[in-house]
């Protein structure tokens, strides 16, 4: 099949076009959070630094996002645990169930987020009889984070075979110290892909968060959700964005870096 | 770890070789003889955790819409009833927003397939390598800037005097429309790539075959590409409809007054403090993912993912 050039344009302007509409909006976040204008109308008349400023000395952005690192690095470190060890299990054992527990580890994430959502505050509050608090969502979120590690970890047990683990094992050493000296250095960078991806989606996670969160505890997002319908804080909500924009751009940057070390190691 | 991908019951009773290590380590020793064994430690952790958190909490979900709150104490009453859904199945809001609901995500996914699929054409089989490494980038960057940014980036481009007023297109105002749109855009990426992973698996001599044997490009479009691209168009039309299914955080940005299915599980969860009926309403997107994966099932195109 050859494509007529006019076709190959057409698709190049389609492509380039959309590209372009994809960072629009995200460029006026950017451009905004300079706009003296408190009620953000474009263009920016002036230029300020004052929202800037409000921001770094906004002590509840600055809780909020420590409270989400904290929540992102337990629940990461939960499902590296769990997801690894599933990982294990179903690629490399055969056993009666094994599509069923697949599919238990996707379902967190494929059923609609407000499902997710209100079953745990339903399970929480309603059958368990407890408070939400911080735990609630970190134990929320670690249930969907799972699967980013499952995935990451089965797909790099897949590719690695057993050949390496057997000949270990049958150079003498024993099924913990095969682990650690084979098999885990070889799961490296699927495990920090994986975390990675798990600690991104609890970091951005609000639908379920909403659900799970108890009264004091803010995440970023739940954060922004508050403030961004204020007058005088949506500026201050403006430059939280800028700032994760430009945070979001270094796990491309490392995920481009981790495959290019996989494609060197090929 | 010898022999595991197809444990035989032969080699499982085959004493472990006789070597210096494993003989001075009894536990390993037993976990190297015993698959079963091994199995029932890897499986435990995550398997008690996503029992007792994820299936619990969804049996939990059902059974608790078969309750009802007392309109008095406002204590759930654990007595089975089937009035929450009966409320559901009369009552004419619930209906208008469920169908609003679908309708919106229809809608979403029908855009973003339509735009993914030239797209992905362009990066996997028309740009350079060099370009389509770049592309990647270009599509994935915005995947990891965080929602509530993208939907707040939304909300001011189309607020009264933002960019959508100014470039003189006109803003939709906040609505549905608005509501399309940022889900559109959100969920954009998500379609794109499994689009793309499926183009890129179509090796291009398949292409100039087809078009060595006289096949019109269009034709070749028809015949051979867009079958081969199905697994991967469900794959991001699943995504893309299930998210909006569940998101009810956008419109309450972008959505001016109106609601969806997911700010009414939210408001009867919490402010109206009554859980049953919550549950019950999240049962229709339950049905709903069901009946769209049971449909999508029926073509066969679900068993290639």
């Amino acid at each position: 099949m050859t494509l007529s050039t006019t076709a190959k344009r057409l698709l190049a302007a389609v492509t380039f076009g959309v590209l372009a509409l994809i960072y629009l909006p995200l460029l006026v976040v950017v451009a905004n959070s300079v706009n003296s204008n408190e009620s953000m109308t474009w263009p920016p008349d002036h230029l300020t630094f004052e929202w800037w400023q409000r921001a770094w000395h906004s002590a509840g952005a600055r809780d909020a996002l420590l409270t989400s690192l904290e929540v992102g690095a337990v629940a990461t470190g939960i499902a590296l645990v769990l997801g690894t060890l599933l990982a294990m299990a179903l690629q490399r054992y055969s056993f009666f169930g094994k599509n069923t527990v697949n599919l238990l580890v996707i379902l967190p994430i494929a059923l609609p987020g407000v499902v997710t959502g209100i079953a745990l505050n339903n399970g929480f509050r309603g059958i368990l009889g407890i408070d939400l608090t911080l735990w609630t969502i970190v134990i929320a979120h670690a249930t969907f984070c799972i699967v980013t590690v499952f995935n990451n970890v089965q797909a790099r047990l897949r590719r690695m075979g057993t050949s390496l683990e057997e000949a270990s094992a049958d150079l003498g050493a024993g099924v913990f110290t095969t682990f650690r000296l084979v098999t885990l250095p070889q799961l490296r960078s699927a495990l920090l892909a994986g975390g990675m991806l798990a600690f991104a989606l609890s970091f951005d996670e609000i639908i379920v968060t909403t659900f799970t969160a108890g009264d004091g505890a803010t995440t970023l997002p739940i954060w922004i959700l508050n403030n961004m319908f204020r007058p005088n804080q949506a500026p201050v909500v403006n430059v939280v964005a800028v700032v994760l924009i430009v945070f979001s751009i270094i796990p491309v940057w490392l995920a481009q870096r981790l495959s290019s070390d996989v494609d060197a190691v090929r | 770890m010898s022999h595991v991908a197809d444990p035989s019951p032969v080699l499982d009773k085959a004493p472990a070789p006789a070597l210096r290590g494993p003989a001075a380590r009894p536990v390993s020793r037993l976990l190297h003889r015993r698959v079963w064994l091994r199995l029932t430690l890897l499986l435990s952790a995550p398997l008690a955790w996503m029992i007792l958190v994820y299936v619990v909490a969804l049996a939990a979900l059902l059974i608790t819409s078969l309750w009802s709150v007392d309109s008095l104490s406002s204590e759930i009453d654990r007595t089975w009833t089937l009035d929450n859904f009966r409320t559901l199945w009369e009552s004419d809001v619930y209906r208008r927003v469920t169908i609003r609901t679908v309708s919106v995500a229809l809608a979403v996914t029908v855009i973003d397939v339509a735009i993914a699929l030239p797209i992905a054409f362009y990066m996997a089989k028309v740009a350079s390598p060099r370009a389509r490494r770049m592309l990647v980038v270009a599509v994935l960057t915005p995947l990891w800037a965080s929602y509530l940014v993208k939907v707040f980036a939304w909300r001011i481009v189309l607020s009264e005097g933002g960019l959508a007023d100014w470039s003189g297109i006109g803003s939709p105002g906040y609505g549905l429309t608005a509501v399309i749109i940022t889900q559109s855009y959100i969920w954009l990426p998500y379609v794109i790539l499994p689009i793309f992973a499926a183009l890129e698996r179509v090796p291009d001599s398949l292409l100039e075959a087809a078009g060595d044997l006289g096949a019109p490009s269009p034709m070749v479009l028809r015949s051979i590409v867009l079958p081969l691209l199905v697994p991967g168009i469900v794959a991001g039309a699943i995504f893309s409809f299930s998210l909006t299914l569940g998101d009810y955080i956008t419109v309450n940005i972008v959505g001016g007054a109106n609601q969806m299915l997911g700010n009414l599980v939210f408001v009867n969860a919490g402010a109206a403090n009554n859980l049953p009926l919550a549950a019950a309403i999240a049962m229709i997107p339950i049905v709903v993912m069901l009946v769209m994966l049971t449909a999508i099932r029926r073509t066969g195109a679900l068993e290639n993912i």
